[in-house]
């Protein structure tokens, strides 16, 4: 159990949540948040935005009324913190991307704790966020897109390792785009599925792939982008 | 001095707790969270003759105090449980449940004879990794079969009979809240021999997106469990006790002591919890404490002075 200490709206719908406890995790790693002992029934699975001493954020996307409880926490309140899970991102080689669509931005400030050199790829569909803070920590480029695809930015022939987070129809793209490109680059996507145990048990998590049945929650969320089948 | 030791066909269970089917995996995964072998029971992940992908799309999405699930039996199928899995099932202290679904009665059969002739053959070397075969007659996700034989008694009376035929392992049907008449179901299942009956199943429900304008499911329906459907679960747990003699086995949105002295107190000799275990991770040793202490001060000191008492 952890204490909420901050609740910051960051965006329209979009808060940065922080909670207070000694939290570890990896980048690309997640956490199961509830704030409710009943309500709502399962957890949601948020990725790490940052861990600083004793202290862990999360960036909340409002979509749906488990995560409209979540915004709505006060500094004070209990959260219930499960985690981390996940597999996370492996340490990236040679010359690295990061692009975040939307709330798929939350994983890259962790990231850049361990890749600050990475070049930074922001895209948001009406309003940005988080960007200064970006820019503080990354060492490298930080491109930001609002409005367009920020994948044309990107160009995949630059860099030796690509890794993305952001809704499917993207990560789909970001598939396409390696393919059509005969980039070099290692691709991974990162996924941001329902889930309900975490732990892979249930299977309610599952990701089509190449080779048959994964489980978001531990076989990824990260996978390499040619694996997915995406439907 | 407590006891909360119940036994099912022979098979004993340190207490009524088990762990529901497609909810525990195989065990492994909340093995490494607590000591499984705390608990009375599991009943593993739905198996079927050959492996399952499951379905496609959305699985899950969250309702008024219940959720809604379309796994699709997702399962390794019958071989590769008794490969993989049942090594280290050997080793477990608890009763160990294989739970089998099907899309015809061959398969059914088939999956049954394999896991009996498994049996058999590790109690030559005097080993164990299945104590009891729940039958799953009611799993709505499976678009051929599956809710089909839990619907109608008859139907379901030539699944039953023939997998009785197949296994001498002690044999539980898991009933559907589906069924058009779920005592009758559990009254054939006494008739042709099975030692319980397990209910209830998820209820056949369904979920809009209205912006989509479709489904939320890729196969239109899916299976509502949680405390939205203990209520009614509890009163079909009471029906049931009520005309069969043999063991039922009490299940549907169970996530307190209070729900499980209920569902005894209903004439269940053993209960399951299935999707508090995603409410809280470590549900199932809470509840076995939980149990001990609400016996502890109410002064209960077996489950059989509650049993069925209404």
């Amino acid at each position: 159990m952890a204490t909420v200490i901050a609740n910051q709206q960051v965006a329209q719908g979009v808060f940065k949540l922080e909670a207070e406890g000694q939290f570890t995790g990896k980048m690309g790693q997640f956490y199961m948040l509830r704030a409710g002992e009943r309500y709502p029934l399962l957890s949601r699975p948020i990725s790490i935005f940052n861990i600083s001493g004793s202290r862990i954020e999360f960036l909340i996307l409002e979509a749906g009324e488990g995560t409209a409880i979540l915004s709505a926490l006060k500094p004070g309140d209990p959260l219930e913190l499960e985690g981390p899970f996940g597999n996370g991102f492996t340490l990236p080689k040679g010359k690295t991307a990061f692009i975040g669509g939307g709330i798929g931005i939350a994983p890259f400030y962790y990231a850049l704790k361990e890749v600050p050199e990475a070049d930074v790829y922001l895209g948001f569909s009406r309003e940005s966020y988080m960007v200064e803070e970006f820019e503080q920590a990354a060492m490298g480029q930080v491109t930001v897109d609002v409005g367009g695809v920020i994948l044309d930015q990107v160009d995949f022939h630059a860099y030796d390792t690509i890794v993305a987070c952001g809704p499917h129809p993207m990560l789909h793209a970001v598939q396409r785009k390696q393919a059509e490109s005969g980039t070099q680059a290692k691709v991974y996507v990162s996924l941001e599925n329902r889930m309900a145990c975490a732990i892979g048990a249930c299977l309610v998590c599952s990701v089509k792939c190449q080779d048959g049945r994964k489980k978001a929650c531990t076989d990824g969320p990260v996978f390499p982008a040619e694996e997915v089948v995406f439907q | 001095m407590i006891d909360t030791s119940c036994s099912i066909a022979g098979v004993a269970f340190k207490n009524p707790i088990v762990m529901a089917s497609g909810t525990f995996g195989f065990g492994k995964e909340y093995g490494a969270l607590y000591d499984i072998n705390k608990l009375g029971g599991l009943s593993g992940k739905g198996l079927t003759l050959h492996l399952k992908a499951g379905n496609d799309g959305i699985r899950v999405a969250e309702t008024a105090s219940g959720m809604l699930n379309s796994v699709g039996l997702e399962n390794p199928g019958v071989a590769a449980f008794l490969q993989e899995e049942c090594p280290r099932w050997e080793s477990l202290d608890l009763a160990r449940i294989a739970n089998l679904g099907g899309n015809t009665i061959e398969e059914y059969v088939e999956g049954a004879r394999l896991i009996d002739e498994d049996a058999a053959w590790r109690a030559q070397a005097g080993r164990q990794a299945v104590d009891m075969i729940e039958l799953n007659i009611s799993c709505p996700n499976v678009k051929a079969g599956g809710m089909a034989y839990g619907i109608n008694t008859e139907i379901a009376r030539e699944v039953v009979r023939q997998v009785r035929g197949a296994t001498t392992l002690p044999l539980v049907v898991k009933l559907s809240p589906n069924a058009e008449d779920i005592v009758g179901m559990a009254v054939m299942c006494q008739e042709e021999g099975a030692d319980g009956v397990s209910l209830i199943n998820t209820f056949s429900a369904m979920k809009i997106d209205i912006y989509k304008r479709r489904s939320m499911f890729d196969n239109l329906y899916a299976g509502l469990s949680g405390p939205a459907i203990k209520p009614i679960a509890l009163r079909m747990v009471h029906q049931v006790c009520r005309a069969v003699t043999f063991p039922v086995m009490g299940m549907g949105g169970i996530s307190s002591t209070e729900d499980i002295i209920e569902f005894i107190m209903a004439g269940a000799t053993v209960i399951q919890v299935g999707t508090h275990n995603f409410v809280q991770m470590r549900a199932g040793e809470q509840l076995v404490a939980g149990l001990e202490a609400f016996m502890e001060q109410e002064g209960i000191s077996s489950l059989d002075e509650i049993r069925g008492i209404l």
